[in-house]
């Protein structure tokens, strides 16, 4: 993975540009500041729509004080991560479920 | 809050393209990781800003003379990049970087896995592809491993003489298959040209041997060629993919 805002010449060979979003893999690493398993690899039920799926293959839009996750069926938010000064404030209202493998 | 980030030292850098380079890392307290992961690298700045971004390791433990406690990352510069032109012009030998990681277990290849795989790349897409390469080759794996990688032009291919190598490793099949986007070689068959869906068909695992995918590229790449996999039969539930992206603001 490289800058997702560095690569014009992949979206030209691609088509159109760049949607604005990662994929949940992208994730990992600020998982990993919570969590002692990888979380990325989880499945977990979107609560809109009900779609089951890797917390990776979701779609992440990362902003300036954490990011957003978004299920890749349906749009609608499965959760959200808030840094704060000294924690992490994680609404996971979106999912339904989250299976970890341990 | 952080406490998860370690220093690493560079030990090695090499040149794979122009534009691109190969970053050996010696990470105190490393040991080893899985074929496809990635790291997070933090710079900061005099003034205290700080950047993170994502890079795919490209090495595998072991392979080519990889130790435990190291790994490699492919940059690629890209001239609006906040980080890479420092990464692929800047950073030197000696230099250290900031990285959290190796991290992720969804996009990774391990050598217990003996299906086969057809591991499909667009650009610089091809570096966690080419972890999971070096690991089948390192591990002896019997599993059968192909490769389509798309490029621009024939030089701006990565690991082109290492994957001819490989592709005639007969413990680890590894067949590799190359589309030219904008140059093709001279004395090819095939005009240059973006992948077509018949392309693609022709050049991957049959759906009838039930393939594991790991698709890697811009996202535009990867969801116009994961379609195409589906709509030709292939199970979405064993197509893995991973985009290109950092990660800014999540340090």
């Amino acid at each position: 993975m490289t800058d997702q805002n560095e690569h014009a010449e992949q979206a030209e060979q691609a088509g159109p540009a760049d949607p604005g979003y990662l994929d949940g893999n992208a994730a990992a690493g600020f998982l990993s500041e919570i969590f002692a398993v990888d979380v990325t690899a989880a499945r977990g039920r979107c609560a809109h729509c009900g779609d089951e799926n890797v917390v990776a293959a979701a779609r992440l839009y990362p902003h300036g004080t954490g990011m957003v996750l978004r299920c890749a069926v349906c749009g609608e938010v499965l959760a959200r991560a808030t840094e704060m000064e000294d924690s992490v404030c994680l609404d996971l209202s979106g999912l339904a479920w989250l299976q970890v493998r341990i | 809050m952080s406490t998860v980030w370690r220093v690493a030292d560079v030990v090695d850098v090499r040149a794979e393209t122009p534009s691109a380079r190969t970053i050996r890392l010696r990470i105190p307290g490393l040991h080893g990781h899985l074929a496809g992961q990635h790291v997070d690298v933090r710079l900061t700045a005099p003034d205290g800003y700080q950047a993170v971004r994502s890079y795919s390791i490209a090495s595998a433990t072991g392979a080519n003379g990889v130790a435990e406690d190291e790994l490699e990352l492919t940059v690629e510069e890209l001239p609006d990049g906040e980080m890479s032109p420092y990464l692929v012009h800047g950073l030197m030998v000696g230099g250290q970087l900031e990285v959290r990681g190796p991290v992720g277990g969804w996009f990774v290849w391990r050598p217990t896995d003996t299906g086969p795989v057809q591991l499909i790349a667009g650009g610089s897409g091809v570096v966690p592809l080419m972890s999971m390469a070096r690991a089948h080759a390192a591990s002896g794996s019997a599993a059968p491993f192909r490769l389509l990688y798309s490029v621009r032009t024939p030089e701006s291919g990565f690991y082109r003489d290492e994957l001819e190598h490989l592709s005639r490793d007969a413990a680890a099949p590894l067949a590799v298959d190359y589309v030219y986007t904008r140059t093709a070689p001279a004395g090819a068959v095939t005009p240059p040209g973006r992948l077509t869906a018949e392309a693609l068909s022709a050049a991957v695992v049959p759906a009838a041997e039930s393939p594991t995918f790991y698709l890697c590229g811009a996202t535009p790449f990867v969801e116009t060629v994961s379609g195409w996999l589906v709509d030709a039969g292939h199970a979405p539930e064993r197509i893995r993919t991973e985009r290109y992206g950092g990660i800014g603001g999540a340090s």
